[in-house]
């Protein structure tokens, strides 16, 4: 009797093992795709690719310099901007606010993470660009114009647009698992706070001590996605390959310059370029995303990703 | 003495209340930001929706035009990457949760978690070279297989989570009854989580209806409908990206209306589906 299951047994099993399996053999797929078809550049300009500062398709001149650069900048600013509100949000969500506010809130900021990028690139476009053109802009160069990062043109369409659009794209997913982090710290140590005598902002700095890890991989999660974000930022941040010190002029990110060129390179040569450079924004965002999860893992051991998709 | 204490109690209540309300600002201001974006795709795009813009194709700009080839490329790519992405994101998440305790298992947890953060314009590059450059051209398969592609390790992650949550009481009430253990997955198991897996798969669906840099140069565009997968196909996405880069205003209208189609889909999944499970994603 018990016989009878067994065949059944090792078919579902092998079926369920190749389909996770597959999830491994994407990954390893991808890598392999990208470094075969970026051996000619890979080849031809070795570890020089990441550091020139000139990117001339038609001349055959490929560094990678002014896109990492643009990339770096753009998810700095976004970091800057956003983890202190979305820090700020998980505290007020976790810490303070009553169930009947928490839960509409919380709803509220998912659904930011569900509006898709191409969206908030049109917003981006219409809205931020014109109001930073008009007074975010002006206002920043009449207090702070002696500062080289607030100085040329202010045209709305640059690196600040773009970081301030990641900033938005990536406050909900830091939010989510900022919460998941407080909520992982035991109540005994906010009881054994509250019963010394501090106030209600002492707890919640004793609670953020323990959570530090868990919150510092929240925020390299969110700098994985700044990272990679593509659509919003390549419709409002110039696509201009310059290494330029002020944010009001057009920059370029790895991603948005893949996004804007990759249909039109039949060329050989520049298709490899392109594909060395995805290669390296793929590899990135791989050990990025993976610190992260070690870093989240300790506080909260089963944070699942997918709920921050 | 007293004085001084009385003092620091003061700050410390002060500091307070200040810290306090800052957080209470933040939560404000972030979702008075989402009201802000979805007020204006709403103010905007109705005012150039029309039952025509819905089912015509582009068109030069002046002559009109609309968006339902889009609507249907979308819809058409949608369902072929969750025809390919469901079954295999259902079945590794069925592994993960039930024979994915070790480190095999631990592994594919990992690399899922981290394939999840990788940037969807990677994937599109992937397809490219993977299916793109052998079959010579763009196609709706490819963008498809895209799509597919960033569905797979989502919902396998969540299937996973909901297979967690049924009681094991039920495995072993029905293992003791002489069922095989695949008996047991597909007839007992699977059926409790059904309704949690079907809210990650829609999740899962939500988010690729909104996808466009891998479609970019997997599926490309088209001015036509069409239903071969073989071919370039048009998606919302894609649509809107090169009507609000276009240099005229009607493309801009244009891209408004579209927007409103496709964040109204998207947003009403997200919330129909997390209205109805109480569980929070």
């Amino acid at each position: 009797m018990a016989q009878t299951g067994a065949f059944g047994d090792k078919i579902f099993r092998i079926v369920l093992l190749i389909a996770a399996s597959s999830i491994l053999l994407i990954v390893a797929a991808i890598f392999f795709m990208m470094v075969q078809n970026s051996l000619p550049t890979l080849e031809r300009f070795g570890i020089g690719f990441l550091f020139g500062g000139e990117w001339k398709p038609a001349q055959e001149e490929f560094g990678a310099l002014p896109f990492i650069y643009g990339t770096v900048v753009s998810s700095l600013i976004a970091l800057a901007l956003s983890v202190p509100i979305s820090v700020g949000i998980a505290i007020f969500l976790v810490e303070q606010a009553p169930r009947y506010i928490a839960r509409p809130i919380a709803f509220m900021v998912e659904l930011l993470a569900a509006i898709p990028s191409v969206v908030y690139g049109l917003w981006g476009i219409f809205v931020l660009a014109p109001f930073i053109r008009e007074y975010l802009g002006p206002f920043l160069q009449n207090y702070l114009g002696f500062v080289p990062l607030f100085q040329g043109r202010v045209t709305g369409i640059g690196m600040l647009t773009g970081g301030t659009i990641l900033a938005l794209m990536v406050t909900p997913i830091i939010t989510a698992v900022v919460r998941d982090v407080l909520e992982a710290v035991p109540t005994t140590q906010r009881e054994a706070a509250l019963a010394l005598g501090a106030t209600r902002w002492e707890t919640t700095q004793i609670v953020l001590g323990n959570a530090a890890s868990g919150i510092a991989g929240a925020v390299v999660l969110g700098l994985g996605r700044a990272i990679g974000e593509t659509m919003a930022v390549t419709m409002v941040i110039g696509n201009s390959p310059q290494i330029s010190a002020s944010l009001f002029e057009p920059a370029n990110t790895i991603a948005s310059l893949l996004a804007a060129n990759f249909a039109e390179a039949t060329d050989k040569v520049y298709l490899s370029a392109l594909i060395e450079i995805g290669l390296v924004l793929f590899l990135v965002t791989f050990v990025v995303n993976a610190f992260a999860k070690l870093l989240i893992m300790k506080v909260a051991g089963g944070t699942n990703s997918a709920k921050h998709v | 003495m007293e004085n001084t204490a009385a003092n620091s109690n003061r700050r410390r209540r002060l500091v307070n209340s200040i810290m306090t309300s800052l957080t209470a600002i933040c939560a404000v201001f972030v979702t008075g930001v989402l009201l802000l974006i979805i007020g204006y795709i709403a103010v905007r795009g109705v005012s150039s929706l029309s039952f025509q813009f819905l089912i015509d194709t582009p068109k030069p700009v002046g002559e009109g035009g609309g968006i339902g080839n889009a609507i249907v490329g979308s819809a058409i790519m949608t369902l072929l990457a969750a025809v390919i992405g469901l079954p295999v994101g259902i079945a590794a998440g069925v592994y993960l949760a039930e024979y994915g305790k070790n480190w095999f298992g631990n592994t594919v947890r990992f690399i899922s978690d981290t394939l999840i953060g990788i940037p969807s314009i990677i994937i599109g590059i992937f397809i490219y070279t993977l299916v793109v450059v052998p079959m010579g051209r763009q196609s709706a398969l490819a963008g498809g297989l895209a799509l597919a592609v960033i569905m797979i390790p989502i919902v396998a992650r969540t299937t996973e989570e909901m297979i967690k949550l049924v009681p094991n009481s039920m495995r072993e009430g029905a293992l003791a009854l002489g069922a095989p253990q695949w008996r047991v997955s597909m007839n007992i198991v699977l059926p409790a989580a059904a309704s949690g897996i079907a809210t990650g798969a829609m999740l899962a669906i939500a988010r690729i209806t909104g996808e466009t840099a891998p479609l970019l140069f997997t599926a490309l565009n088209s001015r036509f409908y069409n239903f071969y997968l073989d071919q370039p196909m048009s998606s919302l996405t894609v649509q809107i990206f090169n009507y609000a880069t276009g240099p005229f205003e009607v493309e801009h209208a244009m891209a408004w209306a579209a927007t409103l189609i496709l964040v109204a889909t998207i947003l009403l999944i997200n919330i129909l589906v997390r209205t109805l499970t109480r569980k929070r994603f």
